[in-house]
């Protein structure tokens, strides 16, 4: 059904392994800082900076105690005179001649990164496949003018329109408020929305839609039990390419929050100015903050595929 | 099961027409076949009886209730789709039980009404099956279940033999027809095949730019073609024209071609000298020493139960259908004798058939 548009002679069994070579030596290339990371965050505060780096170490929880508490430096009288220690964190800070006073904020601003991630998410697909959907399907006035007006929105770094932005949100309230994230970051990613999902749905056939009008259903009926189901693929791809857009935007997400919509971005490098440079603790933050997309990516990754050599596979 | 009528129907997409004041009725029980090549109209006739698509102009009724701005779903009918349009999210039987279920019916009910009808089509032993998998012939059955499954008012079909390879196409044909004779439902059928038209319509409507040719029966399509595009458009080869320049009077039935008299059908009106054209179906031409017109053997094709022979004449070739035991060689001069009582004249400016009173027709 699917063919590719190039490899019209196969390939020889040399050229295969060059190919072969190549992407090992891309992936171990894009991978090591992955990697890098996944270790730090295991190592001791001097580990980490020791020079050769180690890459044969004892590991030790420090990086994530520290990433998840804060603490506050006390004598060693004090700490003798403490009952035992309550569990790992607790034993590790203490060898540290410190003793855990509180919760950090990484989990609030972890789930703030997850609420505004996801929410902005979900909002831009479901308008995104409104929009793509009229469009694909419908005679609407000036069509071409509007999609590119949306398209246009994507010309400039969005960063450009910051401080007016900055203004507004402060007027209007929306300043560090989650509700005013999502909308931030729906409106960037649903001009993407709008014009991948088009692609998606120009490629379902009308019949389909039209059988089913036919069969006794009204448009919005045959919107959703024929054209939805078969347009999964093109949704899930949208929503991986705007999932990680907000997951990892900073810009905004530093000017914008800085306490109760505070994203994990914003956060994470002031754990830096914390008592030291506590690189562990920020690895620890890194490789907690990769684990989402991580995951969405590798459950959707066919789609993902799919929505990236989109255009180059027709069936 | 019902009427449809068709009245003055038009349809403009821009600056272009697509159907122009088109109007014909398929009688309950009837088969109708809208033939016609690519771009004719007659899918955008179907889409419009359907209610997929809204006349610029006029009327569609359906059982004498006017439908034309109707929605699809109102109008109780059923639409089978070229490429049969299967929803590939479901399996065979949910694609069959699909139009039930938006009528609300119980699942029990769903459940036998659907494996009834996959029996009448043979196709209950699959249906459990994803339709992604399916044969030609099995999609194209499917396709049918689900039309037929909520006994609708008609059955609109366009072109869903198109791409089936030839040797199921006879197949899929014959169980149409069948399917048809036992459900006997009103149904319009597009196609741009002549042969499906000829072997199950009842009646045929040709159309060509948007224009409604001809509508009869399939003989009558033949036998009396009612312009000079239909007579080419059916038969295979197509009807021969030879040309002759003169007046024609009613009552005449007698012209002369290169100062041969060719006797015609006795013909039922007068029209003013200009360029003519007598059509003659090659099976009506037999291959005589002693005919009056002349050509040359120009080239034979072997069909085995007869042959294609092309003459060349002074206005073109003409091709005849002859028994294939003649032997014929290149060059050959041959004389040409035409079956009086089956010629059709027509008017070559403007294509149409001159009227002619036929043995025991009424047909003006």
């Amino acid at each position: 059904m699917s063919t590719t548009a190039h490899s019209v002679v196969a390939p020889g069994r040399l050229s295969k392994s060059i190919a072969g070579a190549v992407v090992i030596i891309y992936a171990l290339v894009t991978m090591i800082p992955l990697a890098w990371i996944l270790l730090t965050s295991l190592k001791s505060p001097p580990d980490s900076i020791s020079y050769p780096p180690k890459v044969i170490f004892e590991p030790t929880a420090e990086g994530y105690c520290n990433l998840f508490t804060t603490r506050s430096r006390q004598t060693d009288e004090y700490i003798e005179s403490l009952g035992p220690p309550r569990g790992i964190c607790d034993e590790i800070t203490r060898k540290r001649n410190m003793v855990i006073v509180g919760e950090s904020n990484y989990w609030p601003r972890f789930m703030n990164s997850l609420i505004i991630g996801f929410g902005s998410t979900v909002l831009a697909v479901f308008l995104g496949t409104l929009a793509a959907y009229g469009f694909s399907r419908f005679r609407v006035p000036l069509a071409d003018d509007l999609l590119f007006f949306i398209l246009s929105t994507r010309m400039m770094p969005p960063i450009a329109v910051a401080i007016p932005i900055y203004l507004m949100y402060r007027e209007l309230g929306l300043s560090d408020t989650a509700m005013g994230m999502i909308l931030l970051y729906t409106a960037v990613n649903v001009s993407l929305a709008v014009w991948l999902l088009k692609g998606f749905i120009d490629e379902i056939p009308r019949e389909y839609e039209e059988a089913a009008m036919i069969d006794g259903y009204s448009r919005m009926q045959a919107f959703f039990k024929v054209v939805l189901p078969q347009a999964t693929t093109g949704i899930a791809a949208t929503a991986i390419f705007c999932l990680i857009f907000a997951w990892n935007e900073y810009a905004f997400a530093v000017l914008l929050t800085s306490g109760e919509a505070q994203t994990a971005p914003p956060f994470i490098p002031t754990i830096i100015g914390e008592g030291g440079q506590d690189w562990p603790a920020v690895a620890a933050g890194t490789t907690i903050f990769l684990v989402p997309i991580l995951v969405f990516t590798i459950l959707l990754r066919k789609q993902l595929l799919r929505g990236i050599t989109f255009g180059a596979v027709r069936k | 099961m019902s009427e449809i009528r068709v009245e003055n129907v038009r349809k403009v997409f821009g600056d272009f027409v697509a159907v122009q004041a088109s109007s014909f009725v398929v009688e309950d029980g009837e088969f109708l076949a809208l033939l016609g090549p690519s771009g004719c109209g007659k899918t955008t006739t179907l889409r419009m009886i359907a209610g997929l698509e809204l006349p610029t102009d006029g009327k569609i009724l359906l059982d004498g209730e006017d439908v034309t701005f109707n929605r699809a779903r109102e109008r109780d009918i059923a639409f089978v789709f070229q490429l049969f349009a299967l929803y590939p999210h479901m399996n065979v039987r949910k694609n069959i039980g699909f139009p039930l279920k938006s009528q609300g019916m119980g699942r029990a009910e769903i459940r036998s009404r659907v494996e009834e009808t996959a029996k009448l089509l043979r196709i209950d032993h699959i249906l459990d099956r994803p339709v992604s998998g399916l044969a030609g012939g099995d999609r194209q059955r499917v396709a049918l279940g689900r039309a037929i499954v909520r006994r609708p008012k008609c059955f609109l079909m366009d072109e869903p033999l198109g791409t089936l390879d030839a040797e199921f196409r006879s197949v899929m044909i014959r169980e149409l027809r069948e399917l048809h004779n036992r459900i006997s439902a009103t149904t319009i059928y597009v196609t741009h095949d002549q042969l499906e038209a000829m072997a199950m319509a009842d009646k045929i409507a040709v159309m060509n730019h948007g224009v409604i040719e001809q509508f009869g029966p399939p003989q009558e399509i033949y036998d009396r073609p009612a312009s000079m595009y239909v007579a080419d458009f059916i038969g295979s080869p197509p009807m021969n024209f030879i040309g002759f320049n003169g007046g024609l009077k009613k009552g005449g039935n007698e012209i002369a071609i290169d100062h041969v008299n060719i006797r015609l059908p006795e013909l039922a009106e007068d029209v003013a000298p200009g360029e003519m054209a007598i059509g003659v179906r090659p099976e009506h031409i037999r291959l005589r020493d002693e005919g009056g017109l002349r050509g040359s053997v120009y080239e034979t094709e072997y069909l085995g139960t007869n042959q294609i022979v092309s003459i060349a004449m002074v206005d073109g070739i003409v091709k005849a259908r002859v028994p294939a035991d003649l032997a014929f060689s290149h060059g050959q001069n041959v004389g040409l004798e035409l079956d009086s009582e089956r010629l059709s004249v027509f008017v070559k400016d403007t294509g149409r058939a001159v009227r002619r009173r036929a043995a025991g027709a009424a047909h003006g």
